[in-house]
């Protein structure tokens, strides 16, 4: 009983948190900059139309891919790096260097092995930072582009990416970072120190400045640990104080982009419905985790739930809401092992991923693929009723639709083609651990991860492959730019619309009827597209475990 | 496309320089002003020798230590990793149960959940209170000590859930095992 009263409250701070946060954000990204920054930017600083906007979008990110991959195959002969650790293989780099890009923040690698502290730092850090400031820019521009007056601008890429970096995700992972180092996560430049345990045994121990990653890795939905085990690992995350600090911190933004929402809207009550519409389907899946992990492996009958892959500190409650959190947002830092997790959790955390992370979903990406399904939802409702669809008086027309369509074809194209591939070359089928239902789930939970841009996985499924790394990379890429190309091409298609005002006839998009329509979208949309692969991967495990089969 | 690569350059250089280089060096100068042990790692020394981290697990297996839950990297601290092994393993479940064995024959008592199964870092320093006092017998047995001193002790190392709301009780088996070396026999 006491659990249930803790997440509540959780998840009330949370909510409040979001809403303060979110207030924050809309006076920051309205205003005008400082003239500083102006300056610095001079004409670039200009309105940009969504094609300029796009394309500033991808400049960037071409620029922070190439200096992120040469950082890391170079790593070895630069400084900060007290362990000598040596440069990376061309696909393993190929692989990270688009997966911190992109905001996956897959590991094909572990940290503590596979990098120095200088490619932590001035390398993942930055991109933790950046990626996230991009999906931030992306999100306001988007919701310009719904909410702003008629016209070509959706805004300024360059400026709404240094205010999202420097106003939102800096001071929070400064603070963040100190609440973290007062309890007890490493933050130095010293190399691994050599311990002799009380049996007498070497022990190694890693460690490194981690602090200050891990608090961007969570409240830019990264994800990407500075050691391997990622926040399971004491040092990540050594108290129940921090599992709680970092599970708020991966989801606060992601709430905050739904009031902004409202707020740039001029009406609150829109910004609302779609927390609320989130709001139901995140808490659907987190039941069904929780029982799920308390109840344990019938398998072992044993209580004290599913402890394998757990820590003891968090158990299955914390890890549960965790997995929940981490799958919904886009995050995909794990306190615990998510391929020990039982069949019907690893279900919920699939779905997440799957409807393309729009449960909260990533630091401004979760509200535009939201979006994505808001013009699904009122275009749907106008076919029902017969009229021309509208949402916050402008009207979605076959561009708008089309494009959503195709934007929503990037998921299920990334996952099952993307997974059959990898089901059927002998080559990348080895890299399954499991026998039997787990070993498709594993598959699926990678291509899922990869092309949601979550980054979490079914760690035992062997990722670091050439071939696994190419075609992930590759997944990555694919998921994050089919999605942001697509909408902000939407974006740009209803700014230049004259919103019309509200009738009698206009379908209310605030009320409990549109967040039942919004969440039923979603819904329909994920389940008719992956129930059939669901039911052969966790479904079918469920059904072996229940019938007491083992593989 | 070269439109922007001048304010991509400037951009990624200006953010690099502050989030790459300032963020991190200045967390770690004030780290090592404000709590200098922790951010070195919370490491324990005895006798001027660096004995592990309070907050990292260790492997134990003689009879006089309190043994920590299964770790699938054999207390790497170094190159972590987890079984990661499914629900429906047959690998898995043979394992959990040579485990069970295995601390039946050592604490004459059936083995709690966490005593059987690997946690998720390979490095856990705690297990649960349940499985801490089935193996007070054994250790008293091993050390020549009551029984009932040993108890105590273990009870005092107790940590309760945050604010009885969060996370689960648990027991610091390193600080544990410190503590029964520092009480002598």
């Amino acid at each position: 009983m006491s659990e249930i009263w803790g997440l509540l409250l959780f998840l009330a701070a949370l909510a409040g948190g979001g809403w303060l946060l979110g207030s924050g954000m809309a006076r920051l990204y309205a205003g005008d900059g400082l003239p500083a920054g102006r300056r610095l930017l001079g004409r670039s600083a200009r309105p940009q139309g969504w094609a300029a906007y796009a394309m500033a979008v991808l400049a960037f990110n071409a620029a922070g891919f190439l200096a992120l991959y040469a950082l890391l195959r170079l790593q070895g002969l630069l400084p900060l790096n007290p362990d000598g650790v040596a440069g990376m293989a061309p696909d393993l780099a190929f692989n990270t260097a688009l997966s911190f890009v992109t905001n996956t923040n897959w590991q094909a690698y572990s940290g503590e092995a596979q990098l120095s502290y200088l490619a932590q730092m001035l390398g993942l850090t930055v991109q933790n930072f950046v990626s996230a400031g991009t999906g931030m820019a992306v999100g306001v521009a988007v919701i310009r582009g719904f909410t702003g007056p008629a016209g070509e601008s959706l805004g300024n890429f360059w400026t709404d990416l240094s205010r999202s970096v420097l106003w939102v995700l800096l001071p929070l992972s400064v603070a963040l970072a100190l609440i973290l180092i007062l309890q007890g996560v490493p933050q130095t430049l010293l190399g691994a120190v050599r311990a002799t345990t009380l049996e007498g045994a070497e022990q190694i121990i890693a460690r490194g400045p981690a602090a200050s990653q891990i608090a961007i890795k969570q409240l830019g939905t990264n994800g990407g640990g500075f050691f391997g085990v990622n926040s399971a690992h004491p040092f990540e995350n050594p108290t129940i104080l921090s599992d709680l600090v970092q599970c708020y911190a991966i989801l606060v933004i992601p709430v905050a982009f739904c009031f902004l929402f409202g707020r740039m809207a001029g009406d609150g009550r829109q910004g609302r419905a779609i927390f609320a519409a989130m709001s139901v389907l995140f808490l659907a899946g987190l039941a069904l985790i929780l029982w799920q992990e308390s109840a344990g492996n019938p398998l072992m009958a044993l209580s004290g739930g599913n402890m394998e892959g757990k820590e003891m500190r968090f158990g299955p409650i914390l890890s549960g809401l965790w997995a929940a959190a981490t799958t919904a947002a886009s995050n995909g830092s794990v306190n615990a092992m998510h391929d020990s997790f039982l069949p019907l959790s690893g279900l919920v955390m699939l779905v997440n991923m799957q409807v393309g992370e729009v449960i909260f979903g990533g630091v401004g990406s979760g509200l535009y693929g939201m979006l994505l399904y808001v013009v699904l939802a009122v275009f749907l409702a106008g076919l029902m009723v017969g009229r021309t669809p509208e949402y916050l008086g402008r009207r979605i027309e076959a561009r708008e639709v089309v494009l959503a369509v195709l934007a929503f074809l990037s998921m299920p194209v990334g996952i099952l083609a993307g997974g059959a591939l990898s089901a059927s070359i002998p080559a990348m089928a080895a890299s399954v651990q499991e026998a039997g239902p787990h070993g498709l789930s594993e598959i699926l939970y990678a291509y899922s991860s990869a092309t949601g841009n979550n980054g979490s996985a079914f760690a035992g499924w062997n990722a670091a492959t050439p071939w696994q790394t190419t075609a992930l990379g590759l997944l990555m890429l694919f998921g994050r730019f089919a999605m942001i190309v697509p909408m902000l091409a939407i974006a740009g298609s209803l700014v230049r619309k004259t919103p019309a005002p509200a009738t009698a006839g206009t379908f209310p998009t605030h009320g409990p009827l549109f967040v039942t329509l919004l969440v039923l979208t979603v819904a329909v949309f994920g389940a008719l597209t992956f129930f059939p692969v669901l039911a052969l991967g966790p479904l079918a495990e469920q059904a072996a475990l229940a019938a007491g089969q083992s593989f | 496309m070269m439109t922007h690569l001048r304010p991509a350059l400037a951009s990624l250089l200006a953010l690099s320089l502050l989030t790459g280089v300032a963020y991190p060096l200045a967390l770690t100068g004030l780290a090592a002003v404000i709590a200098p042990d922790r951010a070195a790692g919370s490491l324990i020394l005895r006798e001027g020798q660096v004995v592990g981290s309070a907050l990292i697990g260790q492997g134990f297996d003689e009879p006089g230590y309190l043994h920590p839950r299964p770790s699938a990297s054999g207390w790497n601290a170094a190159g972590t990793s987890a079984s990661n092994l499914g629900p429906t393993s047959a690998a898995l479940l043979a394992q959990v149960q040579e485990r069970q064995a295995a601390y039946e024959a050592q604490n004459g008592a059936s083995a709690p959940v966490d005593a059987v199964t690997g946690s998720g870092s390979g490095l856990d320093p705690h297990v649960s209170p349940a499985n801490a006092r089935a193996q007070a017998a054994r250790i008293a047995r091993a050390r020549g000590l009551e029984e009932a001193a040993v108890r105590r002790l273990i009870e005092a190392h107790v940590e309760p859930p945050l604010l009885g709301l969060w996370g689960q009780a648990r027991v610091n088996v390193l600080a544990v095992n410190l503590a029964l070396d520092a009480a002598g026999a």
